[in-house]
């Protein structure tokens, strides 16, 4: 452990130690709306972890709040049990090893789908490396590599804007792998799916969890239930429920909240 | 992945690109030849041309540094013609201490435009102009400083899209009203003019006019390659990824506010070599040149020739200069008509200028040789 | 009356006594209780016709002198330009018959007014004409003459005009005058102008250390630039080896001098908020089509300053069609011109959102480029029509003037005119964007553009009027704007910056951002100016806003949260 390191802050001991991300009462407000509310949740390492909750429950806001986005009005944020994610901006956070993937699939659309990989692959990110570097031939197996996970060998040359939805979707989760991340925040990664690509991403997404930590959100209740996971829901910016995919279900506040009162 | 062939297409990646060069270095080379042959000679290259050309030369440049910033990292720069402005006053200011004694007042050190002011002193800011190479690298140090300093606040605080456009044309025009002062020591009004010497040189020989020229094209050309280079590194494709999709970048751990500085900065010191050039071949340098109108007139040479293809900014600025020139010598009244149908027809029907779509046509007649890169670098391919 | 007795004190000629006598007959002659012991009025014009000559063709200077004296005694304010003519060489009596006239000399003829009648009675050759001599001592019994005249003019502001040059020229004959009209005065303005002229001679002439010292006293109660000045030279005037007394004087003065300093300061940052609002309520004008364009649409309209400039040019038709064809009405063509200009602004605003901007929405930066063509080819157009010199409109009547506040601080009536003015546009703006069915639609649209379609909106035209609005509100703008500044082809780019500066200062998206951002700058930069200079402190306000935009990348009242990331 090296709390010499910037940025790097001994949480107080409350359990942070053993996780990989902790959250604590964080509230972040909006001109008056309240986002998240005193929203406490962690993460221990290589847990899979689905996140649902309806419309303007907060999970995209929590995701900004653990990624430098969005930055909470009150309340804590630690990863890996000691590094304190409140005072640090995106960059750095991503350098931190957490990966984030986005709601509508976002690939550098005039780039080839290589190239979108080769930006990913874990790298110095400095201006002067991007400048004289060259890909070494480690750096290229890899992409191999990650080409073949996500299936997208044949269009390595294409332009990454020229891909299906579906095809998209898996080059971002191929470029979080080339981050090699420690945490993977995924939102809704079965969106805009057909039924076949579903069952692929959720695949996919197993088969990384099994390194890393992985938080989902998502809406489609059967996606999550095949991820058989620890499901959390979020409404009106806190937790509401915790647990299996059957406990939260029969949830009696779940249901009068998906269902309307 | 890099395309095959002759070396200079190789290292340049791009047809037009390399056309542009090869032309460049011929035209450095054919035009001071041209102009020296006897004035019957159905290649001879008039006097009045070779300075006019040197100046559409430097104006290709400064449009190839506003496509660095514009066309790769999505920076509109509405104020660029502050940086060529600022280089063009440190050659400015060169010249007028090269003078000496030849100027109204006859005063070794001060300029005609402080003696007339009754000042006593050299102001500080001006020492060091005497020698031509501390004024040589001030015409990058000047411009760069000030992109360093302005682009070090605006991208750390993510001031992007059109808010970063218009503070960069608030930025020029405060230039433009400072510079207008006559104790801010440039000239005021009237600039700096009157120059006799470059290096020794008469400025007004036929010599000097055509080795400015040959300089011109050759720096024009060493700009572009730069530029390529630039692009076609790790840097270009992070600089692209910041236009296309700015926050995603820095999911991916990069320091955006460090790439779209660099980017900045060195197409600051473009510009401010492009000025430098401008103003011994057209003999003045004033205040108007810090006008928000000259600035923006800077994008619509670089929307002209294809925004992000480097080489089309350059073909831009020069086609658009030559139109500028006819039209204002034969039509006065309807230059300003053309101008401004210009801005509205390129956006609406040719948003990706001649070079843009030239590439696109090529790229159909040839889909198999043609690279995909260079239509890849391309803002607004893809939507 | 006392007035026999001043006639008396005549017979030793002494100036100030003739005038105290001037001005009571011309108090006698304003006030009509008075006028019943004048002579008959044929009797009194006959008098004066002879004193005239005398004046104009007497003998010798005495007699001149006398003329003088007796024509002061007369009161009669028309007087007032027969003197002054005397005294600038214009007065000429005809060699023939010695009628009297006042004459303008231009080539060798003059153009002839009856001096009493003030018409024009034609034209002469000069030489037919003598010209009314004048010397040393005759010219300083015509200038007291004068301000005592002018004293008891009719006209308040007159008087207290005449008050205010004495107060710059004080003369040691005009105290005992001053002393009676302050008496006869009652009208509040030119009584204060009166007290301050006379404290201001006693100061420097009475003879006693007490009455200048009481001089001292009611000077220190006006608290304007002018008692300064006169206070500083004063004490300056006193060196430091001066006889006790004076040295009293000295300490008096500088404390009042303290007291003016110190109201004088509050006065002046009066003036400045003032001056700041005026600036403001211009920017106001300026922005708020903007606002509308750029801040709720997210248009970069850089034509906005041409549809200021195009309301501009509308005023000026429109002024000059009163002018042809209602020159009687010609005071209202202004109110004639706010519609008028709102409604060619706003078709060349409809105009070019259907033709142009429509298909560039979403990409901003070419909207940009586009609209900075449209005001090139606008400026261009009103060039070739209108010719490329500054347009002259005329402020009407009841715009002109100004309201004089103490301590120096002036406000145009045009100036007040223009603050309402951009008051109510913005609050009809909020108005309409708040209260009305459009403002509803015009919400919806720039929210959820989507949404809305599907609730039956017709987004395309809610964008093209709303758009209209704010090109339409640019060109109300230019009718204000005419009102202060040039009427030129380039008169909107010298908005263009100032007015994105507004916007964007104050946070884009609010209306309420750009009043408090027109009003901030107008003052921020009215109170730079005295310390920098107009155009450093123009150049700071720009640098500060630079700075600014920083520190809050969206502005004062920036709106927070997702819908911002859009």
């Amino acid at each position: 452990m090296n709390m010499f390191q910037p940025g790097a802050h001994i949480a107080p001991d409350r359990g942070a130690a053993s996780t990989i991300l902790y959250l604590d009462s964080v509230s972040v407000s909006f001109d008056g709306f309240r986002a998240l509310n005193k929203l406490s949740f962690y993460l221990v390492p290589g847990e899979l972890r689905a996140i649902i909750g309806p419309n303007g429950a907060g999970k995209t806001t929590m995701m900004d709040v653990i990624t430098g986005k969005t930055r909470p009005d009150s309340g804590q944020v630690y990863f890996d049990g000691k590094v304190d994610l409140t005072r640090l901006d995106e960059a750095a956070i991503a350098n931190l090893g957490i990966g984030r993937k986005f709601q509508k699939p976002t690939v550098f659309e005039t780039q080839s789908v290589e190239d979108n990989l080769r930006l990913a692959l874990k790298d110095r990110r400095s201006v002067a490396a991007a400048l004289f570097s060259r890909t070494s031939a480690a750096q290229a197996r890899r992409i191999d590599e990650l080409l073949q996970i996500i299936g997208l060998g044949d269009q390595r040359a294409s332009l990454a804007g020229l891909l299906s939805h579906g095809q998209k979707q898996w080059l971002e989760i191929g470029m979080l792998l080339a981050q090699e991340p420690r945490l993977l925040l995924v939102d809704e990664p079965a969106a805009g799916m057909t039924d076949s690509e579903t069952a692929t991403t959720a695949t996919m997404l197993k088969d990384i969890a099994r390194e890393r930590s992985v938080v989902v959100v998502e809406h489609d209740m059967e996606f999550v239930r095949s991820l058989n996971a620890k499901v959390t829901v979020l409404h009106e910016g806190s937790v509401l429920a915790e647990g299996s995919m059957d406990h939260v279900q029969n949830h009696a506040r779940v249901i009068e909240v998906y269902l309307g009162r | 992945m890099r395309p095959t062939g002759p070396f200079l297409f190789r290292a340049l990646g791009d047809v037009g690109g390399t056309i542009l060069v090869v032309a460049l270095l011929a035209v450095a080379v054919l035009v001071p030849v041209l102009n020296n042959l006897p004035p019957d000679s159905a290649f001879f290259i008039p006097n009045y041309v070779v300075p006019l050309a040197g100046k559409y030369l430097c104006f290709s440049l400064l449009a190839l540094s506003v496509d660095l910033v514009w066309g790769f990292a999505g920076i509109l720069s509405l104020g660029h013609g502050a940086f060529f402005a600022l280089g063009g006053y440190a050659m400015g200011m060169h010249l007028m201490r090269e003078i000496g004694t030849r100027g109204v007042y006859r005063d070794p050190i001060l300029p005609d435009f402080m003696v007339f002011l009754n000042w006593k002193e050299l102001p500080w800011y001006w020492y060091g102009f005497d020698s031509f190479w501390f004024a040589a690298l001030m015409v990058v140090v000047v411009p760069g400083a000030l992109a360093f300093v302005f682009g070090w606040f605006a991208f750390r605080s993510r001031v992007t899209g059109v808010y970063l456009s218009i503070i960069t044309q608030a930025l020029t025009f405060a230039l433009m009203l400072a510079f207008f002062r006559n104790n801010f020591g440039f000239g005021g009004n009237n600039g700096l003019t009157d120059f006799k010497d470059v290096l020794g040189f008469n400025i007004q020989a036929k010599s000097t006019r055509a080795a400015l020229f040959a300089m011109s094209a050759i720096a024009l050309a060493l700009g572009y390659i730069l530029c390529r280079l630039l692009i076609s590194s790790r840097f270009g494709r992070v600089l692209i990824a910041v236009r296309d999709a700015e926050s995603r970048t820095r999911f991916l751990g990069y320091r955006v506010e460090h790439y779209k500085l660099f980017a900045f900065v060195v197409s600051a010191m473009l510009a401010g070599i492009a000025g430098a050039l401008y103003v011994p071949q057209v003999g003045i340098i004033n205040p108007r040149e810090f006008s928000p109108a000259n600035s923006i007139e800077i994008v619509i040479w670089v929307a002209v020739g294809g925004r992000g293809t480097l080489w089309g900014a350059a073909v831009g600025a020069f086609v658009v200069n030559y139109g500028k020139t006819y039209f204002t010598g034969a039509l006065p009244e309807a230059w300003l008509y053309v101008l401004g149908a210009l801005f509205v027809g390129v956006t609406l029907f040719l948003p990706k200028g001649i070079a843009g779509t030239a590439q696109e046509w090529v790229g159909k007649l040839w889909t198999r040789t043609a690279p995909k890169q260079s239509l890849a670098a391309q803002p607004g391919v893809v939507e | 009356m006392g007035h026999t007795v001043m006639i008396q004190a005549l017979g030793r000629l002494g100036a100030a006594a003739v005038l105290c006598a001037a001005l009571l007959a011309a108090f006698t002659f304003v006030a009509p209780a008075g006028a019943q012991e004048a002579a008959p009025a044929a009797q009194e014009k006959r008098d004066v016709a002879e004193l005239l000559q005398a004046l104009a063709a007497g003998p010798d200077f005495t007699t001149k002198i006398q003329a003088t004296h007796d024509l002061a005694l007369t009161g009669d304010p028309r007087l007032v330009p027969i003197l002054q003519a005397a005294l600038d060489g214009n007065l000429y009596a005809r060699k023939s018959d010695r009628l009297v006239v006042i004459g303008r000399e231009s080539g060798g003829m003059l153009t002839l007014t009856d001096p009493l009648e003030e018409k024009q009675i034609g034209q002469a050759p000069a030489g037919d004409f003598e010209r009314a001599t004048v010397n040393n001592r005759l010219r300083t019994v015509l200038q007291t003459a004068l301000g005592a005249l002018q004293l008891a003019h009719p006209d308040p502001s007159k008087r207290k005009a005449s008050a205010d040059a004495l107060f710059k020229t004080p003369s040691v004959e005009m105290i005992e005058p001053l002393k009676i009209a302050l008496t006869h005065e009652n009208n509040g303005s030119a009584k204060r102008a009166l007290a301050k002229a006379l404290a201001a001679t006693e100061l420097q002439f009475a003879e006693t250390g007490e009455a200048r010292t009481k001089a001292v006293a009611t000077l220190a109660a006006y608290a304007d630039p002018d008692v300064r000045a006169l206070l500083t030279g004063r004490i300056g005037s006193i060196a430091a080896d001066a006889p006790a007394e004076q040295q009293q004087l000295k300490a008096a003065m500088t404390s009042a001098l303290a007291d003016i300093e110190r109201t004088l300061a509050n006065w002046q940052i009066l003036g400045n908020v003032l001056q700041g609002v005026s600036l403001g309520s211009v920017l106001l004008l300026a922005a708020i089509g903007l606002a509308i364009t750029f801040g709720v649409m997210g248009i970069i309209n850089m034509a906005h300053g041409e549809m200021v400039m195009l309301g501009a040019y509308t005023t000026y038709v429109v002024q000059m069609t009163f002018r042809e064809y209602l020159p009687g009405g010609i005071d209202w063509a202004l109110l004639v011109a706010i519609p008028a200009a709102f409604a060619v602004s706003a078709l060349v605003g409809i105009a070019m959102e259907r033709g142009i901007i429509r298909f560039l929405y979403g990409r901003p930066l070419e909207t940009l480029l586009a609209t900075w063509g449209i005001s090139l080819v606008l400026q261009q157009a009103v060039r070739s029509v209108f010719g490329p010199t500054n347009m002259k409109v005329s402020s009407p009547a009841w715009m002109s003037g100004a309201i004089d506040l103490a301590g120096g601080v002036v406000l145009t009536y045009n100036r007040i005119w223009i603050v309402v003015f951009a008051l109510l546009v913005f609050g009809l703006l909020i108005l309409i964007q708040r209260r009305s069915f459009f403002g509803l639609q015009m919400r919806a649209v720039t929210q959820n553009r989507r949404m809305a379609r599907s609730m039956g909106i017709r987004s395309g035209w809610v964008d093209a009027l709303t758009f209209g609005l704010g090109s339409g509100i640019a060109g109300m703008a230019g009718v204000a704007l005419s009102q202060i500044d040039n009427v030129s082809p380039n008169l909107g780019q010298s908005y263009i910056v100032d007015s994105f500066m507004v916007v964007v200062f104050g946070g884009v998206g609010n209306l309420w951002g750009t009043l408090v951002g027109a009003f901030g700058l107008g003052i921020i930069n009215k109170f730079l100016e005295p310390y920098a200079g107009a155009v450093l402190g123009k150049i700071f306000v720009l640098v500060a806003i630079v700075l600014f935009i920083q520190w809050r990348p969206r502005g004062l009242f920036a709106l927070k949260g997702r819908a911002v990331e859009v």
